[in-house]
C-alpha cells in the first residue's frame, strides 16, 4: 500500500518536516486571512497523510534512518524514526490538522485584524519546530527544532493580547523559562559531547555505555533533565504553563496542550531509554526512587490546585500539569507496561485535552469568558458543546469507555506489576480529585438557570465538528484501544530493547 | 603571552558581569552587555574561534545592544531600586554552579589535543573535509554542508524572530479596541539633521560597509565570513541610513512590501537548494548531486544557500530595526 | 592545585554562567532579565569554544604551513546558538515594549500587583 510516488515514499522523513517549513515563508506572503488559512490548512492535512505513511513503513518494515545531505551519521545529522517517534509524529499531526480547521472561526474571533494572516505562519512554523524535534537523531539538531518551536509558541501565545494583556506576561514569562530551559539542555549536551566527541543520539548511547562513573556525564544527565522538565512544565517547573494556556487564544491553547508538551515528554523518553539506558539510570542512579515520589507529588498537587480555579481554561491548564504527572509516572516504573502506559496517555491526553480547549474556545465565543459564571446553564442552551465538554472531562476522570480509563488501566497494572499497590491506589485517589473539578463545572451548566436575559446559541458548525472530531476519538479508542495499544505496546518494548 | 591576555580577558568579563549586577541604570546595563560580548569575542579570537567571534562582535555587541536600545527608548532607563537580596534564586544558582563544578572534575584537561572531543567526529572533518567539500574554511564546510540541516532550521528561526517582531511591533495600521484603525505615523528625520559630519561621514562610509558585505558573503568559503555575517553588515548600513537620515528616508529605499518578500525568499532558496537535491537523486541537501563533480555540486549548493541566509539575514535585521524605530513612544 | 590550573578556564566559565543566571533569576526588570539571559548564554558559549580549543592548535582554516587545528564542530554549534540568541532577543525586547504600552512599567512585581485587582 504506498499513497505517494516512489520519490515521495524514499524521502517520507524529511518531506514530513520540509513541506510545512517551505510553506510557513509562502504562507507569510498571503495577505488574506481565508487564503492564508485555506493554504495552511491544505498543507496540515498533508502533513498528516505524510505522518501516517511514515508510521505504516514504520510498523511494516522497521525504523527508518535519514541522513541529512547524504553525510553518513554521526558525521551529518540524521533523521532516526522508529515506532515510538512515528506515533508522536501521527499524533502532532494529527491534532494540527483538526485544530487547523476549528482555528478559523477561533482566530477570526480572538485575534486583531492584521495580525490574522500572521497567525497561520506561525502555527506552521510551530508545527515545523514539533515535527523536527520529533524526527531527528541528533541532539544538537533537536535544539534548534525546540527553539523554532518555543520562539513562535511565545508570539501565538501574545496573541491572546487582544482579548487580555495578562497574555504579554505570560509569553514573557514562558519565554525567560523556556529560554533557561533550552540554555540548560545546550549546557548539558555540551558535557556530553565533551566526553564522548559525538552528537548522534545513537552513537551517544554507544560511548556512554562505558562511562558510567564520569561526573561530566552525570551533571549532563542533569542539566538534559531539568532543562526538559521546564519545558515540560513538570511540576515544580510548571510555573509558566497556566498563565500561557489561560490567556493564549483558544484555538493556539488547543494546539499546544495537545503536542507541545507531548513532544517534550518524548524527548525525555529518548534520552532516559535510548540515550542513557535502563542500567545506566534505574540500575546506576536509581533513579526511579527520586522520579516516583515526584510524580505522585505532580499528580496531587496541580489536581487540588485545579478544584479551586474559577477561570475553566486555568482550571483545565493545572489540569495538564497534573497529567504530565503520570506520563512521568508510568515511565518511573522503567517496565514495558509503564511505558506503554506513558506511551499511550501521550495519545490520550492529546485527544481529550485539545477536544476540551476547543469546546471552552466555543463557550467564549458564545458567552464572552471562560469562569465559571459563564457556565450557569449553559447545559441546554449548548447542549452538543457541553456534551463534548463531559465526554471529555469523563476521559480526564478515567471512566471506562474513554480513553482515559485506558491510561489509567495501564498505569495500574504497571504499579501492581511492580508491586507497588499503595501507587495504584494513589492513581485512584488522584482520579477523584478530578471528579471534584469536573463536577462543579457540570454542576453550573446543568442544574443551574441560565443567566435572566441572556440568549445564547449553540455554537457554529466550524466550531462543534473539529471539538467532536476529537471527543470521538477519545471515544472510539476508549472502547476498541487494539491499534493504539499494539503502536504503543511495540514502541514501549521497542525502546527497552526487547525488539518488537 | 596569550595565557596572560587569556587570564586577563576573563577577569574584565567576570568584572562585567559582577557590574551588570550591581548596577541600576538600564542604560549602563544594555552597554555593560555589549561589552560582555565584545570582550567574549575577544575570548573566541584566543580559542581559535575566528568565524564566532566575528558573529558575536556583529551580533551580540552590535544588533542586539541596538535593539535593546531601542526597548529603553520606547519604556524606562532606570530599574527600581530593591534592597532585599532574594535568598531562593541565590541557592538556586549556587545549586547549579556545584553541579557544574563537580561536573569539571570529569572534564579532559583544557586545550588537550587527546581529549574524546577531537576524535571520533571532529578528526574527519579537519582531514577529509577539504577531498570532500573542496573548502578552505572547515567551518563552513560543517556549517553549510556536514550540518546544513542545522543551518536550514537557524535561518528558520530568524525567520521566526522577523515574522514575530512583526506581529507584535511592526503593522502599520493598529486596531484599535473600539474596532476603529488607525495609521501609525512614521517618524521623519531624527535630531540628526543639523549634524553635517555625521551624515557626510555616513554617506561615506555606507557604500563601503555595503562593498565590505559583499565580500564577506562570498568569501567564507575561504575566511571567517558567510551569509550570516554579510547579512548583519548589510542591514548594519541601512541601519545607519536610517538613524542618521531619518527612518522615513529609510523606508522609501527598502519600502516594507520588499523586505518581507525578501524574508521569505532566503528561506525558500535555501529549502529549495533542497528541494532541488531530492530532484536530482539525492538526498535532501545533498549538494554533490546538483553537477557532474561532487566538489562543484558543493560548491554551487553552498553558494546559494549562503545566499539564501544572507537575504533572509539581512532583510529580517532591516525588519527588527524599523519595527522598533518607529513605535512611537506612548504617553504614560 | 594542577587541577584548578587545567581546568581555569572552565571554572571561570561556570562562575561567569552562575552570574548570568542569578541576573536572569533574581531581578525584577524585565530588561535587565533579558541582559541576563544573554551574559547566561554568552557564558555557554565559552564553554563550547574553550572545550574545543587544543593548546599549539590554529583556527580550523586549511592551511599548508599548519598541521593542527582546533576542533571546528563546536564553532559550527555556537554560530547556530548564537542566532538563536539574538532571536530571542528580539521578541523578548518586542513583548517588553508591548508590555510597557498595556501597564506603563517594566518592573515585573508591579505588573503582577496590577493584574491583582485586575
Amino acid at each position: 500500500m504506498t499513497l505517494f510516488p516512489a520519490v515521495v515514499e524514499a524521502h517520507l522523513a524529511v518531506l514530513l518536516i520540509v513541506v510545512p517549513l517551505i510553506a510557513a515563508p509562502l504562507c507569510s506572503l498571503l495577505r488574506r486571512e481565508s487564503l492564508a488559512w485555506i493554504f495552511a490548512a491544505a498543507v496540515s492535512v498533508v502533513c498528516l497523510a505524510l505522518a501516517v505513511a511514515i508510521l505504516g513503513q514504520v510498523m511494516a518494515n522497521g525504523p527508518i534512518a535519514y541522513e541529512m545531505g547524504g553525510w553518513a551519521s554521526p558525521w551529518g545529522i540524521e533523521f532516526r524514526i522508529d515506532r515510538l517517534n512515528a506515533f508522536v509524529l501521527v499524533i502532532v499531526s494529527a491534532i494540527a490538522a483538526v485544530v487547523m480547521w476549528y482555528a478559523h472561526g477561533s482566530v477570526r474571533a480572538e485575534i486583531g485584524g492584521d495580525q490574522q494572516p500572521h497567525y497561520y505562519t506561525l502555527y506552521l512554523l510551530c508545527l515545523t519546530g514539533l515535527l523536527g524535534v520529533t524526527a531527528t537523531g541528533d541532539a544538537f539538531n533537536l535544539f534548534v527544532f525546540l527553539e523554532i518551536s518555543s520562539l513562535s509558541s511565545y508570539v501565538l501565545i501574545s496573541l491572546g493580547a487582544g482579548r487580555d494583556r495578562r497574555a504579554l506576561t505570560a509569553a514573557f514569562t514562558y519565554l525567560v523559562m523556556g529560554t533557561i530551559g533550552a540554555t540548560f539542555y545546550v549546557i548539558g549536551i555540551g558535557l556530553l559531547y565533551m566526553v564522548t566527541g559525538t552528537l548522534n543520539m545513537a552513537d551517544l548511547a554507544v560511548r556512554l555505555a562505558p562511562l558510567a562513573d564520569n561526573t561530566t556525564v552525570l551533571a549532563g544527565f542533569a542539566f538534559i533533565m531539568v532543562g526538559l522538565s521546564l519545558k515540560l512544565a513538570l511540576f515544580p517547573l510548571h510555573l509558566w504553563l497556566p498563565n500561557a494556556y489561560t490567556y493564549a487564544p483558544s484555538a493556539v491553547t488547543a494546539f499546544l496542550a495537545a503536542t507541545a508538551t507531548k513532544v517534550a515528554v518524548y524527548v525525555l523518553l529518548r534520552f532516559l531509554f535510548t540515550v542513557f539506558g535502563t542500567d545506566y539510570l534505574f540500575e546506576e542512579l536509581t533513579l526511579n526512587g527520586f522520579l516516583l515520589p515526584l510524580a505522585v507529588i505532580a499528580m496531587f498537587i496541580p489536581s487540588l490546585v485545579a478544584i479551586f480555579q474559577t477561570n475553566i481554561k486555568r482550571m483545565l491548564a493545572y489540569s495538564s500539569v497534573a497529567q504530565l504527572g503520570y506520563m512521568v509516572l508510568g515511565l518511573s516504573f522503567a517496565s514495558i507496561t509503564g511505558v506503554t502506559a506513558t506511551v499511550i496517555h501521550l495519545f490520550n491526553h492529546a485527544v481529550t485535552k485539545g477536544g476540551l480547549f476547543m469546546a471552552l474556545g466555543a463557550v467564549l465565543l458564545r458567552t464572552g469568558g471562560v469562569s465559571l459564571q459563564n457556565m450557569a446553564g449553559l447545559g441546554r442552551q449548548m447542549p452538543l458543546t457541553m456534551a463534548a465538554f463531559v465526554v471529555g472531562g469523563f476521559s480526564l476522570i478515567g471512566v471506562p469507555t474513554t480513553v482515559g480509563f485506558i491510561s489509567k488501566w495501564y498505569l495500574i497494572l504497571a504499579a501492581l506489576e511492580d508491586g507497588r499497590w499503595p501507587i495504584a491506589f494513589l492513581i485512584l485517589a488522584s482520579s477523584l480529585l478530578a471528579v471534584i473539578y469536573i463536577w462543579r463545572v457540570v454542576e453550573v451548566a446543568y442544574f443551574q438557570p441560565a443567566l435572566e436575559g441572556r440568549k445564547i446559541e449553540e455554537a457554529p458548525l466550524s466550531y462543534l465538528i473539529p471539538t467532536w472530531l476529537l471527543i470521538g476519538a477519545s471515544l472510539y479508542f476508549g472502547v476498541d484501544a487494539t491499534y493504539t495499544l499494539e503502536v504503543a505496546g511495540s514502541a514501549a518494548a521497542h525502546l527497552m530493547g526487547n525488539g518488537g | 603571552m596569550t595565557e596572560a591576555v587569556n587570564t586577563l580577558l576573563l577577569l574584565f568579563m567576570c568584572v562585567t558581569a559582577l557590574t551588570i549586577v550591581r548596577q541600576h541604570n538600564l542604560f549602563a546595563v544594555v552597554m555593560l552587555g555589549s561589552v560582555f560580548s565584545l570582550l567574549s569575542a575577544g575570548m573566541f579570537v584566543l580559542l581559535d574561534a575566528v568565524d564566532v567571534a566575528f558573529t558575536e562582535a556583529a551580533v551580540g555587541a552590535g544588533i542586539s545592544t541596538i535593539l535593546m536600545l531601542g526597548v529603553l527608548s520606547l519604556t524606562n532607563s532606570r530599574e527600581r531600586i530593591t534592597f532585599s537580596t532574594p535568598i531562593f534564586p541565590i541557592v538556586l544558582v549556587m545549586l547549579a554552579g556545584s553541579v557544574l563544578i563537580f561536573s569539571a572534575l570529569g572534564m579532559p584537561e583544557f586545550g588537550a589535543a587527546d581529549a574524546p572531543i577531537h576524535g571520533h567526529v571532529a578528526d574527519r572533518y579537519i582531514e577529509k573535509s577539504g577531498a570532500e567539500v573542496g573548502l578552505p574554511n572547515i567551518v563552513t564546510s560543517i556549517l553549510a554542508s556536514y550540518r546544513g540541516f542545522d543551518t536550514l532550521g537557524e535561518v528558520t528561526v530568524i525567520f521566526t524572530a522577523g515574522i514575530g517582531v512583526m506581529v507584535l511591533l511592526g503593522l502599520r495600521r493598529r486596531t484599535a479596541q473600539d474596532g476603529s484603525v488607525e495609521e501609525l505615523p512614521l517618524p521623519g528625520e531624527g535630531n540628526m539633521r543639523h549634524h553635517s559630519v555625521l551624515r557626510v561621514t555616513a554617506k561615506l562610509l555606507i557604500p563601503f560597509i555595503m562593498l565590505f558585505a559583499l565580500y564577506v558573503q562570498f568569501h567564507g568559503d575561504f575566511g571567517p565570513g558567510g551569509g550570516f555575517q554579510a547579512g548583519v553588515i548589510f542591514a548594519a548600513a541601512f541601519i545607519l541610513y536610517g538613524l542618521v537620515f531619518g527612518i522615513k528616508n529609510a523606508v522609501a529605499v527598502v519600502p516594507e512590501g520588499v523586505t518581507r518578500f525578501l524574508i521569505a525568499a532566503g528561506v525558500l532558496l535555501y529549502a529549495g537548494v533542497g528541494v532541488a537535491s531530492l530532484l536530482m537523486g539525492g538526498n535532501y541537501l545533498d549538494y554533490s548531486v546538483l553537477a557532474h563533480e561532487p566538489t562543484h555540486g558543493q560548491h554551487l549548493g553552498i553558494l546559494l544557500i549562503e545566499f539564501g541566509v544572507g537575504t533572509t539575514v539581512a532583510a529580517v535585521m532591516i525588519t527588527l530595526f524599523f519595527s522598533f524605530a518607529r513605535r512611537t513612544r506612548k504617553k504614560t | 592545585m594542577t587541577e584548578v590550573m587545567s581546568h581555569f578556564n572552565y571554572l571561570v566559565v561556570v562562575v561567569l554562567m552562575m552570574i548570568g543566571f542569578y541576573i536572569v533569576i533574581s531581578g525584577s526588570n524585565l530588561v535587565k532579565k533579558v541582559v541576563g539571559l544573554s551574559i547566561f548564554q554568552v557564558s555557554v558559549f565559552l564553554l563550547y569554544i574553550s572545550m574545543g580549543k587544543i593548546i599549539g592548535g590554529t583556527a580550523p582554516i586549511l592551511d599548508d604551513r599548519f598541521t593542527v587545528y582546533s576542533n571546528p564542530l563546536p564553532h559550527v554549534l555556537i554560530l547556530t546558538a548564537i542566532v538563536v540568541g539574538v532571536a530571542t532577543t528580539a521578541l523578548a525586547g518586542a513583548l517588553i515594549v508591548r508590555i510597557n504600552e498595556a501597564y506603563g512599567s517594566i518592573e515585573e512585581d508591579e505588573i503582577y500587583r496590577q493584574d491583582g485587582d485586575a
